[in-house]
């Protein structure tokens, strides 16, 4: 996994509340066996006027002028604003995965989903809840001025705005520090494996018959 | 010893390690595997040079790309068919304790032949790459949706790396009316509390209108959990659970199953536990469902109309009506029994299993598809359901009232195989998500029970199940 440190990052607003995954990433293009490439196909039904099919080439498709990310000031974002409940629905990591090939480290919004937010962290993708107050104000801020940018910092937990006001915000310590480092969570578990041979040991003597 | 919340017991049985700032390595008892969500978990294994941790704990299965009718043919989709290719291949390598594959006759919607084999169980730990995982806390376990990433930490540790959460109990209390099932109850739970009402939450299910529902019914109920933004949604053993594990080829037999349910009947919330959160719900109070937007907090009662977002001050809520309205192609204030269907879906993990399709059949018997629908799609949850179907005659229900009885998956519920709707079309559904896309690119879903779907499949339009004694 990429280390996350610091970013100055140009910013884009999704004015929506409950953006699902499959909207994030629509399921035909689940059947990838791969981990990258999902890119060009993040929010594939906004923002193309066709239907997306795995495989194609995407630079050929008809765009569609009125979804928020194809204008061409929010080209080369890398913090996307959001509304509640980002990334609800099925728990496919492809959302992440294609979230984080377009181009993003950084999504700012009042909540997320469970397993969605869990996913970001395990891969260099950082969600930051701030208050609905912050948000609406970052939106506003956004909207008003072309080239908006943030910057974010993890080890300080701060977002600063343009207008130099800094916005703290809360991480899991656990998850800061894997994130800083860029830690692999299997690599930093196995150092416990002691540990889990004897949970294990003693379960099966108590509960043989989970592990028929 | 304090009253214990049944999340508190099954948390603390399953505490390998804990961090400093609580988050703590949770060892997992079962692991299910779907083609989907796994191969990129595989690989990685694979690439890092590890092993996986004990296969005993995995149950596999390919689902949600295989087709539904022409099995002769195999899959179609060259992409649908590496993939399901690619799960054989990985199981094959790393072994399992038990594999289902395309056109086996116990193959099936993974979070139907779990508990149908007695795969799932009491008290264990379950996950799946996949959200519907809750499902599996009907049984009393504590059951989490993961990611490809968690799928990859799992096989390799056996543990997950989990922070407790807080503990929502929803209770119902109270009667089921006459043709109000279990989906209508958690239908009636996410439009009270939200899509996000769950969020951080574990979900307890309670009270006695929950105790009076089958397995089959709880397990309606969990799979929704996660529509409600729990990961976890569970309900506490009972004699119901233990009777419906008894003889199932994973059960434990003779002495084991004795000590097990010994084990077992102290899987439930103490008297007088403490929850974080409680909302209580009165079944009397409870008509049957039908969602009329893009997101299953979107719902209302059949009798009920589509909602005025002129009438709404909120303004991200009112722009989420106006947008959903306009994406399911819905005036305001249109009667529920006003809209049309053009498809109707009868499957998925929510509603596919044995006692969905009776519901379903009683509806469907002695009348038939109304001319104005397209296609009607009966797609039972797992083979043993439909051999089970079958021998019951449902199949020639469905068929003589002119639905299309098919081959188990997961089908028309998210589309990934050749099973979908057409840009506009509407369908009475009884999957777990309406979605923009979901059932397929501009499809308009709406979800409701299988007595339900069933309803609106012979009369053309949503229809109080009631009315058609
Ligand atoms: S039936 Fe639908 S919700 Fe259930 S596992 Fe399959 S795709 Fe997911």
């Amino acid at each position: 996994m990429n280390p996350f440190t610091q970013l100055d990052g140009l910013v884009a607003p999704l004015d929506r509340a409950n953006v699902d995954t499959d909207a994030i990433i629509p399921k035909q293009f689940l059947k990838s066996i791969k981990r990258s490439g999902f890119g060009p196909n993040a929010f594939d039904e906004w923002r193309y006027l066709d239907v997306g099919q795995p495989g194609q080439d995407n630079s050929q498709r008809p765009l569609n002028p009125d979804f928020v990310l194809n204008q061409v000031r929010y080209k080369g974002a890398q913090i996307l604003l959001t509304r509640d409940n980002f990334g609800c629905g099925s728990s496919r990591e492809h959302a992440p995965w294609a979230l984080e090939d377009y181009g993003f480290r950084v999504l700012i919004g009042p909540s997320f989903a469970d397993i969605f937010f869990n996913n970001s962290f395990k891969n260099g993708l950082l969600p930051i809840k701030l208050d609905v107050a912050e948000i609406d104000e970052l939106f506003r801020q956004c909207e008003a001025s072309a080239g908006y940018r943030l910057k974010v910092d993890l080890a300080a937990q701060t977002i600063t705005r343009p207008d130099g006001k800094s916005i703290a915000f809360d991480i899991d310590p656990f998850r800061k520090e894997c994130l800083l480092n860029g830690w692999d969570d299997i690599g930093l578990t196995l150092r416990h494996a002691d540990k889990i041979r004897a949970f294990e040991a003693q379960r099966r003597a108590e509960h043989p018959y989970y592990f028929a | 010893m304090h009253a214990q919340t049944l999340y508190e017991k099954l948390w603390s049985s399953h505490v390998v390690h804990q961090e400093a700032d609580g988050t703590a390595l949770i060892y997992i008892d079962r692991h299910l595997v779907h083609e989907v969500t796994s191969p990129q978990a595989f690989e990685g294994l694979k690439l890092a040079g590890r092993k996986p941790w004990r296969i005993s704990s995995i149950v596999a299965t390919a689902d949600h790309n295989t087709p539904t009718d022409h099995w002769d043919l195999g899959i179609q989709d060259p992409v649908s068919r590496q993939q399901v290719e690619t799960l054989d291949a990985n199981i094959r390598e790393v072994g399992s304790l038990a594999y289902f594959p395309f056109k086996d006759a116990r193959q099936g919607i993974v979070h139907v032949i779990g508990p149908e084999n007695g795969a799932t169980l009491p008290g264990m730990t379950v996950v799946c790459g996949d959200s519907h995982t809750s499902t599996h806390g009907a049984f009393g376990c504590l059951a989490h949706g993961i990611g490809t990433s968690e799928v990859e930490h799992v096989l390799a540790t056996q543990c997950l790396l989990q922070k407790k959460s807080k503990t929502l109990l929803i209770r119902v209390d109270g009667q089921l009316g006459r043709g109000v099932t279990a989906k209508d109850v958690v239908l009636a739970i996410i439009g009270k509390i939200g899509t996000a009402g769950g969020t951080g939450y574990a979900m307890e299910f309670g009270g006695s209108a929950i105790r009076s529902l089958s397995m089959e019914g709880r397990m309606t109920i969990c799979n929704m959990a996660i529509e409600a933004g729990a990961r976890a949604g569970m309900v506490g053993v009972d004699e119901t659970t233990i009777e419906y594990l008894k003889d199932r080829p994973f059960s434990p037999k003779g002495e084991q199953w004795a000590q097990a349910v010994d084990y077992w009947r102290s899987l439930h919330s103490d008297e007088g536990a403490e929850f974080d959160k409680v909302v209580e719900l009165k079944a009397e109070d409870i008509l049957p469902q039908v969602t009329w937007g893009t997101s299953p907090e979107m719902v209302t009662t059949v009798d009920g109309r589509v909602p005025d977002p002129a009438a709404v001050t909120d303004p991200v809520r009112r722009e989420g009506i106006e947008r959903a309205l306009k994406y399911m192609g819905l005036a305001a204030n249109t009667p529920i029994t006003d809209i049309p269907v053009d498809q109707v879906f009868i499957g998925s993990c929510t509603n596919s299993r044995i006692e969905d399709l009776r519901e379903a059949a009683a509806v469907a018997r002695g009348r038939s598809k109304a001319a104005s629908v397209k296609r009607v799609l009966v797609v039972p949850g797992s083979g043993l359901v439909k051999r089970q179907a079958e021998e019951e005659g449902l199949d020639k229900v469905f068929v003589a009232a002119g639905f299309e009885w098919r081959e188990p998956g997961c089908s028309m519920c998210l589309a990934m195989n050749a099973d979908r709707l057409e840009p506009g079309e509407r369908c009475a559904s009884t999957s777990n998500r309406n979605f923009e896309g979901r059932q397929g690119a501009g499809g308009r879903t709406h979800l409701v029970s299988p007595a339900m779907a069933a309803a609106a499949a012979v009369t053309g339009r949503f229809t109080d199940v009631r009315t058609l004694a």
